[in-house]
């Protein structure tokens, strides 16, 4: 049976996806990121990272202290587009 | 832009004693908080501290003096509903107020953003009536709901514990807590008081299934072997309409990995943390941290660190004055009593790891 347990609850993505762009040369959380939107939703892989770390870590017989982490940006969480446009347009967000 | 001399992030107990700290010592400061309301996790707490200065009291009853404090202290600005969103290399903090995009200039931050919850990956774990045992607590104690019939609780460290005795309380059944480890994590006292009541408390054990029709009908547990791999024909299963995850908590670090500050793994304080030196500043100047994103404990602890680092922002600032530097011991002092028990020898071991790795830094 393939394996469908969640790994990304926001994104929905199973383990299965997840071996599969593993197999397909994604080396790093962020690879990962961008080739299945994982830890690209809601909660911006607050839930996920650790998930996605600990399963790389076994399948490239590393220290889960040496997967490389992702890069961190603002914003750390969902904001609305609108926001962001009135920021602009006010000048308070060049 | 806003500009303050002291911003800071997160307003749990770690942030609020920072806050109050650095401003009765004369600094002025802006408290910035996610939610609509203050407290972190320690206002819906009912269960009686430990420890000397807390001692029988309950955590929102810790968590109302720590408010009546907080709003008696002048110099304090309050932001609720306004989380943080980004630090910025020339130190503008970008956080959302409203429905507005607002900038400050602080000249000091204290990031006390707590920590988050761990998720766990098995079969199921998608499916309504899997939440973290932290949802049954804000659902119980929050929201005055009852979070289900029948539970089964993953995880036996004091969080699985303490819960699983509130949702008795609230009157939930708990079918059973099963925690990976041969062993109970969390203290005697609360497994023994869960286990009168006559919940079984199941070591060795994990969750391989959960099933249902959308929505949570039961779960399949399985024994696990002294390398804790599963052992075939172990399978039980166990009828519930929820299963709450309390598989440990990971520090909230974000907004440090934004700014900059150098990051560790270390795995006795559950996650990536930052490098601090003896006055909880980052490797980032002015930038301190206290709480739960140093490496999640007890809100005693994040309390004393929050007095910590807002004495030494404060200190910083030039408001270092005899007050700050007994401030400052007497939170030393605190961390150096809470910290004296067998339980915290982990937590020890980590911020020893941690400090090895800033010698190291700096040789």
């Amino acid at each position: 049976m393939a394996d469908q347990t969640i790994i990304c609850r926001c994104e929905d993505i199973t383990r299965e996806k997840l071996l599969q762009v593993i197999a397909e040369g994604c080396h790093t959380i962020d690879e990962i990121k961008r080739a299945t939107r994982a830890g690209m939703g809601l909660c911006q892989g607050r839930n996920c990272r650790k998930l996605i770390a600990e399963e790389l870590s076994r399948i490239y017989h590393i220290p889960v202290e040496e997967v490389l982490q992702p890069t961190f940006r603002a914003p750390v969480q969902a904001v609305s587009m609108g926001m962001l446009a009135d920021a602009y347009k006010e000048g308070a967000g060049e | 832009m806003r500009e303050t001399e002291i911003l800071v992030i997160g307003g749990g107990p770690a942030g609020i004693r920072a806050a109050i700290t650095a401003a009765e010592l004369g600094a002025e400061v802006l408290l910035c908080e996610r939610d609509g309301w203050l407290g972190g996790q320690l206002i819906k707490q009912t269960g009686k501290f430990f420890g000397r200065e807390y001692a029988g009291q309950r955590g929102f009853e810790i968590c109302a003096d720590l408010l009546a404090k907080l709003h008696n202290t002048a110099k304090i600005d309050i932001w609720l509903d306004c989380p943080v969103l980004g630090i910025y290399e020339d130190g503008v903090v970008s956080c959302q107020k409203k429905d507005r995009l607002e900038k400050i200039k602080p000249q000091r931050m204290i990031i006390a953003t707590g920590a988050a919850e761990n998720f766990l990956a098995f079969a199921g774990n998608d499916l309504p009536g899997v939440i973290s045992a932290g949802a049954a607590e804000t659902l119980m104690h929050m929201s005055g709901v009852v979070p289900a019939q029948r539970a089964l609780m993953v995880g036996a460290g004091n969080i699985g514990l303490t819960v699983s005795y509130q949702m008795i309380q609230s009157g939930v059944e708990v079918a059973a807590v099963i925690e990976a480890a041969p062993q109970i994590g969390g203290y005697l006292v609360h497994a023994s008081k869960l286990a009168r009541t006559g919940v079984p408390i199941k070591t060795g054990y994990t969750i391989q299934e959960a099933y249902g029709e959308g929505k949570v009908e039961g779960a399949r547990i399985m024994r696990l072997d002294e390398t804790w791999r599963p052992i075939p024909g172990s399978e039980e299963d166990i009828a519930c309409d929820a299963i709450c995850l309390a598989v440990g908590l990971n520090p909230l670090a974000e907004l440090c990995w934004q700014a900059g500050c150098q990051m560790e793994l270390i795995r006795e304080l559950s996650g990536h943390v930052p490098l601090t030196d003896e006055n909880l500043q980052t490797t980032i100047e002015g930038i301190y941290v206290a709480g739960d994103i140093c490496g999640p404990e007890e809100a005693t602890t994040a309390m004393a660190e929050g007095k910590l680092a807002g004495a030494n922002a404060a200190a910083s600032l030039g408001y270092d004055t005899e007050q700050a530097q007994a401030a400052r011991l007497a939170a030393l002092a605190e961390l150096g009593e809470l910290r004296a028990g067998p339980m915290s020898a982990r937590i020890k071991t980590g911020l020893d790891k941690l400090r090895e790795k800033g010698a190291a830094k700096h040789a």
